[in-house]
């Protein structure tokens, strides 16, 4: 049989995009997920594609329970995408996006490291694109920033496949652990140092919240679906277990949320957001139990989708109101009342609501977090639970929609959009109401049921306390305001400490560098002058000779030859 | 019915009367706490009305600790653009002479 790699057809169409324009394009683009998810569901699991360069053996296509989950999930989180971008009439866009649809794919199927790093770097390269084709000068620089810091993660890869192949002498993308002595655990860290720069892991998870909320209202849904999961993939199948990671987990869900609940930029705050989703991911991760992996990836599932609604409704209101800050948006639910619905059932699904995607998935981690003992894990996952509500679950749509009224009257976002947030919406509450699907495809066996009456009473506890706190600081005008500001935060080293040094030095050096050349020049001025003094006319050197003065000159010069002459016998 | 939706939130009546289900939801959440047997892992997890107490009081301290971290965290809007996209600016003249 005529085996086709999944990232094929969407590298394939990207080709022929560049050529044909108006509907066959647009055809062309929604055919793709949907071939490429019927051909990955004939494919299965198993591998081909094997391929050598040099001496390494290279493997194109292996897929397992796990990456055949994220192999659907990502041609969901593509179709999705793409019929919420329909209506563009941008090349660039349009060309990128199916690359980086394709790339995500191609990493999560690569069965070396070799060729995960290939389709790493065209991660990085083709995601960036999305970044600048918002075509401004901001989005310009924020994805250069974007870029380095993703050419950063591939280079540390690349320097720890080679560290890690030396020891262990084969490419194969399988469990790859911390390990123990120096030679081995050098390839390894540098492996988790790069998926965790993907991964957005604390101190390295700028990039997320600088690039995307810069990109286009539709290239960050894009955005938003792939480059982390693929870097949760990636942590899932070679670091497994890992302890380290439930605490960089615990991190992650916690520190976002209060930058979260603070920021403008609503885009921003689903950005601050995704790094909080992910932290459970990590944690689940980091527990390595059966549960605890089906739960990250379940959950990574379900973010993509809910996620993706919840920037593709900000992406609406910023499309058809050209405002995306907080302090300037409010009361478009007048005029917007489906973008509205559909935001709230996204963030219903974050929030982890009962019938809802997030509730069982979020559940399974915080479960296998307590079965394993990491009580305080447990109760940082459950305060980042509440936090996620308040400041996902009802800042968005409130600040959105509700809150005071902005005075804007935009319409509904066009249709290809509406029926994109549409369809998610309703994977977001099939997925919660019947989740025995999405189980049936993780990849461990279980027996977990999310519905039972504990679990879901001390949820909605949670919630509408948490819900409760909201309105209480609200009515007592405690909650703290949308201003238009910037907050500080890792990047700051780099965006403004750094380049001020460098600015500094640079001074530095230029005052030094003037100074010394202020003084050599000095230096030849006076050598001049001294020079100008003994050749000028009557200067020593410019004057006429008396004969008998020379005459006595050269007598006194053939006396001391004559007196060496004598002193070397 | 699109006349009712427009202004439904303009009414206060509206905004009290929906704060008023909302309060009666709550109370009957803690009131099922009392009455239903959960089943718990975790020590703390088995105090009366735990979830509602730690959802509550994590919200507020959340809020709270991050408004205080606005005093040494905020700056003005274009606290970056200013410096970056006026260096960029200036490349970008300097390239085009």
């Amino acid at each position: 049989m005529f085996e086709v790699a999944p990232f094929v057809p969407f590298f394939v169409a990207a080709a022929i995009a560049l050529f044909v324009r108006g509907w066959p394009r647009a055809l062309l683009m929604v055919a793709v997920p949907l071939l490429g998810l019927a051909n990955l569901w004939l494919l299965g699991p198993g591998s081909f594609g094997a391929w050598s360069v040099l001496d390494f053996e290279l493997l194109l296509f292996r897929a397992d329970r796990l990456s055949l989950l994220f192999g659907y999930l990502f041609h969901i989180a593509a179709l999705i995408a793409i019929v919420y971008a329909l209506h563009l009439r941008d090349t660039l866009q349009q060309v990128a996006s199916l690359l980086y649809a394709g790339s995500a794919l191609g990493a999560v199927f690569a069965g070396d490291l070799l060729t995960l790093f290939i389709f790493w770097e065209l991660l990085a390269l083709t995601s960036v694109m999305l970044v600048w084709a918002r075509r401004t000068g901001r989005a310009y620089l924020a994805g250069l920033r974007y870029f380095f810091l993703q050419i950063l993660s591939g280079l540390l890869l690349l320097g720890g496949i080679i560290f890690y192949a030396q020891a262990q002498g084969s490419l194969e993308f399988g469990y790859i652990g911390l390990g123990q002595g120096i030679l081995d655990s050098v390839g390894s860290w540098m492996i988790f140092l790069a998926f965790g720069i993907k991964c957005a892991f604390p101190f390295f998870h700028n990039w997320l919240t600088d690039a995307y909320p810069e990109s286009t209202p539709t290239g960050t849904v894009f955005l938003s679906a792939f480059t982390t999961k693929v870097a949760v993939y990636a942590l899932a199948r070679a670091y497994p277990g890992t302890e380290l990671l439930v605490y960089i987990g615990a991190t992650m869900a916690c520190f976002p949320i209060f930058y979260a609940v603070i920021e403008n930029d609503l885009r921003r705050v689903l950005a601050y957001s995704l790094i909080n989703q992910l932290g459970f991911m990590v944690v689940g991760i980091g527990i390595g139990t059966s549960l605890a992996i089906n739960g990250a990836v379940a959950h990574a599932f379900n973010d993509v989708i809910f996620k993706g609604l919840l920037f593709m409704s900000m992406g609406a209101v910023l499309q058809m109101t050209g405002r995306i800050n907080g302090s300037e948006l409010g009361g478009l639910y007048k005029t917007m009342p489906k973008t509205t619905v559909l935001c709230i059932i996204g963030a219903a699904s974050i929030s982890a609501f009962p019938l809802f995607s997030g509730f069982v998935s979020k559940s399974m981690v915080m479960s296998a977090a307590i079965q394993n003992g990491y009580d305080w894990v447990w109760l940082i996952l459950l305060f980042a639970s509440a936090g996620v509500f308040h400041h996902a679950g009802i800042k968005i749509p409130y600040f959105a929609f509700f809150a005071h009224d902005s005075g804007l009257r935009a319409k509904e976002p066009p249709t290809n959009m509406l029926v994109a947030m549409s369809i998610a919406a309703a994977l977001c509450l099939a997925v919660g109401i019947y989740p025995q699907a999405l189980y049936r495809l993780l990849p461990f066996e279980m027996s977990y049921s999310p519905y039972d009456l504990t679990h879901v009473l001390t949820q909605l506890q949670l919630l509408f306390f948490s819900a409760l706190a909201f309105v209480w600081l609200n009515l007592r005008r405690l909650y703290p305001p949308e201003l238009p500001s910037v907050n500080l935060d890792v990047e700051w080293l780099y965006r403004r400490l750094l380049p001020a040094a460098a600015r500094s030095f640079f001074a530095a050096a230029f005052r030094l560098d003037e100074r010394v050349r202020r003084t050599a020049l000095h230096a030849v001025d006076r050598l001049m002058a001294g020079v100008t003094s003994y050749h000028k006319p009557d200067g020593v050197m410019a004057r006429s000779w008396l004969t008998g003065s020379m005459v006595a000159g050269v007598v006194l010069l053939l006396g001391l030859y004559l007196l060496l002459g004598f002193s070397t016998y | 019915m699109s006349g009712d939706k427009h202004d439904f939130f303009d009414k206060p009546d509206n905004v009290r009367r929906l704060l008023r289900v909302f309060y009666g939801i709550c109370a009957l959440l803690v009131a099922l706490d009392l009455v239903v047997h959960r089943h718990t892992e975790y020590r703390w997890e088995g105090l009366p009305a735990f979830y509602p107490v730690y959802g509550f009081v994590g919200c507020v301290l959340l809020v709270v600790v991050a408004k205080w971290m606005r005093k040494f965290l905020m700056r003005p809007g274009d606290y970056y653009d200013r410096v970056e996209l006026a260096e960029a600016d200036s490349q970008r003249g300097r390239g085009d002479v």
